[in-house]
């Protein structure tokens, strides 16, 4: 039984970086904007959480400036594509590369330290009550966020008037304007949420899953998440079972290595990849889902003098 | 043929003739330094595998000081980019090392483009006449962990986080099984192969997923980090991989396996210089220094540090070889007899697991 709740919790931990950024860019592309620069947000929040953690001693002083110096880097890419009305696809991939090369270059000196742990949560009996309790009330503070984050954003986009705009900039970019939305400026905004996010993604990575800076330790996740907002089909609860899922059989595989059944290793690497693939034909096969949910002004530019 | 046209005829002669005499310089000046480039897998600053390769990249630079220049490209990954990478040192380079299993095809695609560039590829087992190979026997370092690793055991499981199954690797396990249960005849080993060499949050998830199913004692063979810094967390052993990794476990680290080229390094430059480089095949171990292991932690045994010691001089000496039968082969075949010890093409080609390990070895 213990090692089933150590496999649940090694879940949850795998998957929440992809959580974050994965809702992040979510509201972004809902909004209308395609950003590819995920991968180059969140390394930008690993590094810099790492370092002001480390010069700081707090956690929190680390998060608030990743959180920060994301939505700085996603706000160049803001001002790229939404005053310069530069092409979107490819100012994300150059934020993605800028990103990796900047991170590698101010986290030079802080190769080889590692940090305190992240504090977890630790209600007196709660807690440690066996199973339920070690299921539900024995993660770091930041797994919590991730799920509220997710709540709120849905609440947000489905419930609130604010959030129908957001959409409905998203989907109609010229009637939006018409009716005297300001396209940009929500599109700015949620670009800059978008970075935001994807910075604590990256903080998590650097500051809870393996409390070190390396260059590149996000390996792809940024492109993981991408796949997984079109896995959720723009809905926001369905980033959950996206990202638990990939999460779920990247451990999984693990376990099952570790136990020695006589599978390849190969397949079972590959096995999240396709589970994605597979998933993402099954959507495409439901074109009303698909018309309904995604936002039909992804990666269109807005000009109000055209 | 006017005066004009005769007078721009000399002044374009003069500034080509003048061009060719300062190419000549420049060559000239350019012969007297050699350029040594270096082609990484890794970050520099990973403090595993392509850490040591660039402390031998210094040490070169230490020794020869300004008749050398060095350069780097790191986090090259080994696919078609290795090529582009390779070729693009070879236009100005007289010798590059290529440090990692799998830029053997590219480098020696480029090699043949490139003939008067000398090359040296690491693990790899292809040559030419200008691609030299070398490695360490890092199974010999494994052996000593393995001692360790069965004679601190409380759970009798070891983790083992394996990268891509070549001959390297599976060799390490090996190694490092039989030594273990030379000293624990009951050791299990728990096989995790992740498919990469260098992912941490990946190699962190592996080292956690061992430690749930039981392992007290991880080993690796993989390059950052990360393991160490999980083995720290949850209070127990582990091994370092290429490079002294005690920053990261003060309390965890056992040992390390280290890897020191410097000194081949050094003496393939030498040779670079005295004009009498060859292509070869190096293959050096603990007796060459190529392969060490760091200070044995305070938590060993007395009784585990002399045996390792032993192990050590008798693998120094020569008297100890990690692969001496009798050993049979997963299947129950046999291996090798009683007494016999492995060749070196046995080991270089070897996909199996011996007997008593779970699990397949990935083709």
């Amino acid at each position: 039984m213990e090692l089933y709740v150590s496999i649940f919790q090694g879940i949850i931990i795998a998957s929440t970086p992809l959580v974050f950024a994965a809702i992040g860019e979510l509201v972004s592309e809902k909004s209308g904007v395609l950003n590819l620069g995920v991968e180059g947000m969140m390394i930008i929040g690993a590094v810099i959480s790492f370092i002001v953690t480390h010069e700081t001693g707090s956690h929190f002083l680390g998060l608030i400036a990743a959180i920060f110096c994301s939505s700085m880097i996603a706000l160049i890419f803001g001002i790229l594509t939404q005053y310069l009305l530069s092409n979107q696809v490819a100012s994300g991939l150059a934020l993605t590369l800028f990103g990796l090369g900047l991170a590698s270059l101010i986290g030079q000196n802080y190769s080889g330290i590692s940090l305190k742990q992240f504090p977890t949560m630790d209600i007196p009996y709660l807690s440690d009550f066996p199973i339920i309790g070690q299921m539900l009330f024995s993660f770091d503070y930041l797994v919590y966020l991730s799920i509220i984050l997710v709540l709120v954003t849905y609440y947000f986009l489905n419930k609130t008037k604010k959030g129908l705009i957001l959409i409905a900039v998203g989907d109609n970019h010229e009637s939006a304007h018409s009716l005297g939305y300001s396209v940009k400026k929500i599109r700015l905004l949620s670009i800059l949420y978008g970075g935001a996010c994807a910075g604590v993604g990256g903080a998590y990575l650097s500051l809870v899953q393996t409390p070190m800076w390396v260059e590149n330790m996000t390996a792809g996740r940024g492109w993981i998440a991408l796949a997984i907002v079109v896995f959720a089909v723009w809905r926001p609860l369905w980033v959950f079972v996206g990202a638990y899922i990939f999460g779920g059989i990247t451990i999984i595989q693990l376990h099952i290595q570790a136990i020695g059944v006589n599978i390849e290793a190969q397949y079972m690497s590959m096995l999240p990849y396709i589970v994605t693939i597979l998933v993402l034909v099954f959507i495409s096969m439901n074109k009303n889902r698909l018309a309904v949910n995604a936002p039909n002004c992804l990666n269109r530019l807005f000009s109000s003098d055209i | 043929m006017s005066k004009k046209f005769i007078g721009g005829l000399i002044i374009i002669l003069i500034i080509v003739v003048g061009f060719y005499f300062q190419s000549q310089i420049e060559r000239v000046e350019v012969d007297k330094v050699e350029k040594v480039g270096f082609i990484y897998v890794g970050p520099v600053t990973d403090f595993g595998w392509t850490y040591e390769h660039d402390q031998g990249r210094l040490a070169v630079e230490e020794a020869f000081g300004e008749g050398v220049t060095t350069t780097y490209a790191e986090s090259v990954s080994e696919g078609p980019d290795a090529e582009r990478a390779i070729t693009q040192m070879a236009r100005d380079h007289d010798l590059i090392f290529t440090t990692s299993f799998g830029y053997m095809n590219p480098t020696i695609k480029v090699a043949k483009k490139f003939t008067k560039v000398k090359f040296e590829h690491a693990t790899g087992y292809q040559r030419s006449d200008n691609v030299a190979t070398y490695a360490a026997r890092f199974y010999e370092g494994r052996h000593l962990i393995g001692l360790i690793a069965g004679g601190m055991t409380q759970t009798n499981k070891i983790g083992y986080i394996a990268s891509f199954p070549i001959p390297e690797v599976v060799r390490g396990i090996n190694a490092a099984y039989l030594a273990a249960k030379s000293v624990n005849p009951t050791v299990e080993f728990k096989i995790i192969w992740v498919n990469t060499w260098f992912d941490p949050g990946k190699e962190a998830d592996a080292a956690k997923a061992l430690i749930d199913q039981g392992a007290d004692i991880i080993m690796q063979h993989t390059d950052s980090a990360a393991p160490m810094t999980v083995a720290e967390e949850e209070g127990i052993y582990a091994f370092g991989q290429a490079s002294d990794m005690i920053q990261f476990g003060p309390n965890a680290q056992l040992t390390a396996i280290i890897d020191d080229w410097g000194p081949y390094y050094v003496e393939r430059v030498n040779a670079l210089m005295d004009k009498n480089w060859e292509s070869q095949d190096t293959w050096g171990g603990m007796d060459t220094g190529m392969v060490k292991i760091a200070d044995i932690s305070t938590d060993v045994p007395k009784v585990v540090v002399n045996l390792v010691n032993d192990a050590k001089a008798g693998i120094i000496s020569g008297d100890l070889h990690p692969f001496t039968g009798p050993i049979n082969k997963q299947d129950g075949s046999v291996w090798l007899a009683e007494g016999e010890t492995a060749s070196d093409g046995d080991l270089l080609s070897m996909a199996f697991y011996v007997e008593g390990i779970d699990g397949v070895v990935p083709n």
